[in-house]
């Protein structure tokens, strides 16, 4: 299988803009492996640099030690465009759900109106139809989430960046999001790179969960999920779910805070 | 998502009540004036009553006409230059750091100057014909214009910068597609304190000498105590600046729906 992203040997500090102010580091020798068509989520507790790494595999910020590889190519040299979400859906209030969608498509100066008619079933799949001219406003927060998810999709990179999608969402709108995406992940296929501090979130929708330590972020460990596809409700309930959340809980247990 | 019709028909009833009580408040303050007048038999010359400034409104209703429509065309002509002068510089000053950096404090600097001292100035410099009004006017309304354009066009959304930038926008288009867009609603507010602006700053720069217009009048109404037409002048003066405000405000409506920002 293709590694679509090869992390190794990733350092990286803050420098805080004041002078003198002295430099922290956030993450610290990082070492992670994705492969193509893979669901990988990031665990780790709040601060420990998960969203950072994500913003580094985006290729926008290069100040780190180490490298990034993107399906063989450094996003230092050479731009690689990706897909990304943030927990905040960023939807323009002022631009229908519609406009908003097809931003991705507007900013590279793409087939507007080609694009309107090829996504129409898209936004049918993502349960957005007969929402088209709605202002964000007007939606729920689920359907903000799946309209942000499907701008996202259309960014069209081959890796999706989701950095807590759902982390805003109450507890039943994100399971039932979560059963959407999976669904919808199961049907499409793309590399994942999931940012999350749910751990049931992590083991129900992942194919490897990597656990990163307290800040300086680093890889604990990664578990291996197991459970076929699609993936159903129901095995949140089964021991070896259990299983798999007391390795998750032990590999966070090991971390010196604790 | 939406409202049910009962607090909908709440909500109407309370604006209405809102918009009701300046209204009775101004309406009350009128009626005193006049009967103040009367019981203490004030002389018009030194304060005429709200029926006598009427009276005195529709009996130089053309004289009146011919000189607000002189004062009217140096505001537009004033205004339609601070709006052109004061979103470009807006833009500049919100886009480019180094520019508001050099421009801004000659801008505030420039509003600490006093009118007063400007227009009998300008009147020296190019006579007391329409271009003089003009430039009052134009450095009356183009600070609040690009200021307060400047102002909101400078706040960052760092979540929405950074998802554009994913996206492969660069600074100016990320900067045309989530910035101006919500600057507008500040650029309104400019807009309208202009307006108001215009007409006083057209009147002020009469004061010192013109042929025609309000400001003129109202200097020869006070010269020959003739108080009643002074009021009356005054009242021209503050409807039309409202009507003004009320344009800009018509306009804004029409563009963006404050709901969306």
């Amino acid at each position: 299988m293709d590694c679509k992203i090869r992390i190794t040997g990733l350092n990286m500090d803050y420098t805080g803009s004041e002078e003198g102010e002295s430099s922290l580091r956030v993450l610290s020798d990082v070492n992670l492996e994705v492969f193509e068509n893979e669901f990988v989520s990031l665990l780790g507790p709040s601060g420990c640099g998960k969203s950072t790494l994500l913003r580094l595999i985006a290729g926008l910020e290069h100040d780190y030690e180490g490298e990034i590889l993107l399906g063989g190519i450094n996003p230092r040299h050479k731009r690689v465009p990706v897909c990304y979400m943030l927990q905040k859906d960023c939807l323009m209030p002022w631009r229908s759900m519609l406009s908003n969608v097809l931003l991705p498509i507007e900013i590279k100066k793409g087939d507007l109106k080609k694009a309107r008619e090829e996504i129409k079933p898209l936004v049918q799949e993502f349960g957005l139809s007969g929402f088209e001219n709605y202002r964000p406003r007007q939606l729920s927060g689920g359907m903000r989430q799946r309209a942000a998810l499907l701008r996202t999709y259309l960014m069209d990179g081959e890796i999706m960046l989701l950095d807590e999608p759902f982390g805003s969402l109450d507890e039943i709108t994100r399971m039932q999001m979560q059963d959407w995406l999976i669904s919808v992940w199961e049907k499409h296929r793309k590399t994942v790179l999931f940012v999350t501090h749910d751990i049931d979130e992590a083991i129900y929708l992942s194919d490897r969960v990597v656990v990163l330590s307290d800040r300086p972020g680093t890889v604990n460990g990664v578990v291996q999920i197991d459970f076929e596809r699609p993936r159903k409700r129901d095995m949140i309930l089964t021991p070896q779910f259990s299983e798999y959340k007391k390795d998750i809980l032990s590999l966070l247990a090991s971390f010196p805070a604790w | 998502m939406k409202k049910s019709e009962s607090t909908g028909k709440k909500s109407k009833e309370r604006k209405l009540k809102l918009k009701i009580m300046p209204v009775a408040v101004a309406l009350a303050f009128i009626v005193l004036w006049q009967l103040a007048v009367d019981i203490f038999d004030i002389e018009a010359f030194i304060l005429p009553g709200p029926v006598n400034i009427l009276r005195s409104l529709y009996k130089e209703r053309e004289l009146l006409l011919s000189h607000a429509l002189v004062t009217l065309g140096e505001a537009f002509a004033g205004f339609g230059i601070a709006v052109v002068a004061g979103i470009c510089f807006g833009l500049l000053m919100g886009f480019c750091e180094p520019v508001r950096i050099a421009l801004y404090p000659i801008f505030v600097v420039s509003q600490t100057i006093p009118l007063i001292v400007l227009a009998p100035l300008f009147a020296v410099w190019f006579g007391f014909g329409f271009l003089p009004k003009v430039i009052i006017i134009v450095l009356v309304c183009f600070f609040p214009i690009a200021v307060t354009f400047a102002q909101d066009l400078l706040k960052v959304d760092e979540d929405m910068d950074f998802m554009l930038r994913v996206m492969g926008a660069g600074r100016w288009k990320s900067f045309v597609l989530a910035r101006i867009p919500k600057a507008l609603p500040g650029l309104f507010s400019g807009l309208k304190i202009a307006a108001t602006y215009s007409i006083m700053g057209a009147v002020i720069s009469e004061w010192v000498g013109a042929k025609k217009g309000l400001g003129i009048f109202m200097t020869r109404a006070m010269t020959s105590f003739r108080t009643a037409a002074l009021f009356a002048d005054v009242v021209l003066i503050v409807v039309l600046s409202l009507g003004l405000y009320k344009l800009i405000e018509l306009i804004e409506k029409k563009i963006i729906n404050h709901a969306d920002i």
